[in-house]
């Protein structure tokens, strides 16, 4: 079998078998981004919603694309964590001394991480029907693929700073400054049409922007959120953001050697 | 054969927020002929870890060429890696993971699997007594234990040369006489080339040759018996309640240099047991106890740094401290 190919599953498996047998990460990625949807969203619901006529949305159904965004975002940034450890007293150390190309041991770690964000998101996503948003076979594919590349690109994000900390408390505090703002901004929170100038460019640079835009066109019915960029340019967008932090993951992981 | 040839390797670590970096390997020239059990003695901050860490690959020297069973260190690494297994100071397990899942998992990263990775899993257990034990998560297991998974996994791939760094760090003795027993036996039955890192004199004992490492520099290596047999005589060891004046009289007195090691005398000498009541009888209330050895490893380091093998103060309880438990 192809080295590469059997050291990812390896690896890969190793963080499903890990995650299984230490049931209470799946309370932590949950439960706080569903607290701040049901809050969030019934507290701003009487005050807030989107666009007019029957297809207006009320805040607890506008919120929940930005809320799933969130648990990928958690779940997967937060099990890249263990790279700290694993490096220095774990079982990376010995795969780093082992003949195996480096883009082994991400690609291994990012479907990981990502298999993690979805045994813990999908259940959310299903609960879409349920307050009122579509959840058809075709939008239900189509988001599984958008929110793949939300947990894989920023479990990359991870994987990059873990890399370079030897501390857990550096990358909590680096995560929190760095990927709460760009959640933020990405219409997750409020829509992104009629924006300060400013504000405006920001959010159409955040690769989150595009990941939130195609959730709310396959949930939100047809014609309610007139102003996203087209799909097209969300999936270009989404799969341009996971080459690139793959690559820059996999850089990161040569450095220091030859 | 050779198995390890080193050339004036030389590692600058660099400077950065917490260090100021400098210099911990000073130019190191090795020759390991196969088959043998080669020992690094030194104190921690010797350089013995990051030597450790350019032969098993994890860093590469700033200057200098390494070549491991006729390959580029530099060049060929994955060659090297294909060949060399490695057995860390901190655990490498997944403690998370059973016993066999952690020699499997590592199975797979060395391109192996399927029935042929099933039999060698099973003969690593079996030769390290781990056959009962193969479903029970390693943080169940005691220390002894767990240092024994370490070396099947690092043998799961029936490498030619094994690279261990401080195994015994954390094993109580019976572990540990167990380990060196089974790195004996490697070597006797499989003809894998061992090297190991030490600080601990007797542990150097056990090896058919040792390099003797102070401030990054190997700086006397041989057999250990011969490297014994260059103090000659006897070893005696004087606690005073004041060294520094008993030195001064003892060299008055009897024309030889006794060093200050750990806030007691030192003193080389053929026939001990004749100088013993000598000083006792010449310094009455002077000499608070005295003890009478053969040279050891632990003497040969001394004889050539000035310095022991062991921290002192805080540092030094917290190393023992890990090795009680």
């Amino acid at each position: 079998m192809n080295r590469i190919l059997l050291a990812s599953l390896s690896m890969w498996r190793r963080e499903v078998v890990r995650f299984y047998r230490d049931r209470s990460r799946v309370i932590g990625g949950l439960v706080p981004p569903i607290m701040f949807w049901f809050f969030i969203g019934s507290g701003l619901s009487g005050s807030f919603s989107v666009g007019d006529g029957p297809s207006a949305l009320n805040y607890r159904q506008y919120f929940f694309p930005g809320t799933l965004v969130l648990i990928f975002l958690f779940t997967a940034v937060f099990s890249t964590i263990s790279i700290i450890e694993d490096r220095k007293e774990g079982f990376l150390q010995s795969v780093l001394v082992a003949p195996v190309p480096r883009i082994a041991i991400v690609l291994g770690k990012l479907f990981g991480s990502a298999s993690l964000a979805f045994l813990q998101g999908v259940p959310f996503l299903l609960a879409a029907p349920f307050i009122g948003l579509n959840l058809h076979a075709g939008s239900f594919l189509v988001s599984l693929l958008v929110l793949f590349g939300v947990a894989f690109s920023l479990a990359g994000v991870g994987f990059v700073i873990a890399w370079q900390l030897d501390s857990t408390q550096g990358f909590h505090a680096i995560m929190n400054m760095g990927l709460i703002p760009l959640w933020l901004m990405s219409g997750a929170l409020f829509p992104i049409h009629n924006l300060p100038g400013w504000l405006a460019a920001v959010v159409s640079v955040n690769p989150l922007t595009y990941c939130v835009a195609a959730l709310q066109y396959e949930l939100f019915p047809a014609g309610s959120m007139p102003n996203l960029p087209p799909m097209w340019l969300c999936l270009s967008a989404i799969a341009g953001f996971c080459a690139m932090m793959l690559g820059v993951a996999v850089l990161v992981t040569q450095r220091g050697e030859k | 054969m050779i198995a390890v040839e080193t050339r004036d390797i030389r590692y600058t670590y660099p400077a950065n927020k917490k260090s100021k970096g400098g210099m911990a390997l000073k130019g190191i020239n090795l020759l390991v002929p196969k088959g043998e059990i080669f020992g690094f003695l030194g104190p921690n901050g010797s350089g013995k870890t990051t030597l450790f860490k350019i032969l098993s690959t994890l860093i590469q020297p700033t200057d200098g060429i390494a070549s491991i069973l006729g390959h580029d260190l530099s060049r060929n690494t994955d060659a090297v890696r294909e060949l060399i297994g490695v057995v860390f100071q901190n655990p490498s397990l997944d403690k998370k993971l059973t016993v066999a899942e952690n020699l499997t998992y590592h199975g797979h990263i060395y391109g192996l699997w399927g029935r042929e990775l099933r039999k060698r899993v099973d003969g690593q257990m079996e030769r390290f007594g781990l056959a009962a034990r193969r479903d029970e998560l390693v943080e169940r297991l005691s220390g002894g234990y767990r240092r024994r998974v370490e070396l099947a996994k690092g043998l799961i791939h029936t490498p030619q040369l094994l690279i261990l760094d401080e195994p015994s760090t954390g094993l109580d003795p019976v572990a540990r006489r167990e380990l060196w027993d089974t790195l004996a036996m490697l070597k006797k039955k499989n003809g894998i080339t061992v090297l190991v890192t030490t600080h601990l004199g007797e542990e150097g004992d056990r090896c058919d040759c040792v390099a003797i490492m102070n401030d990054g520099m190997v700086v006397a290596s041989g057999t250990p018996d011969a490297l014994k047999a260059e103090i000659g005589g006897d070893v005696i060891t004087v606690h005073s309640d004041a060294p520094e004046t008993l030195i001064a009289q003892i060299r008055d007195k009897f024309g030889i240099h006794p060093l200050l090691v750990d806030g007691a005398l030192r003193i080389e000498i053929m026939r001990g047991h004749e100088f013993i009541p000598q000083i006792v009888e010449a310094f009455p209330g002077q000499v608070r106890s005295v003890s009478l050895g053969k040279p050891t490893l632990e003497d040969v380091f001394i004889h050539r740094t000035g310095k022991t093998l062991w921290m002192r103060g805080e540092e030094a309880e917290m190393v023992e401290g890990r090795v009680g438990h």
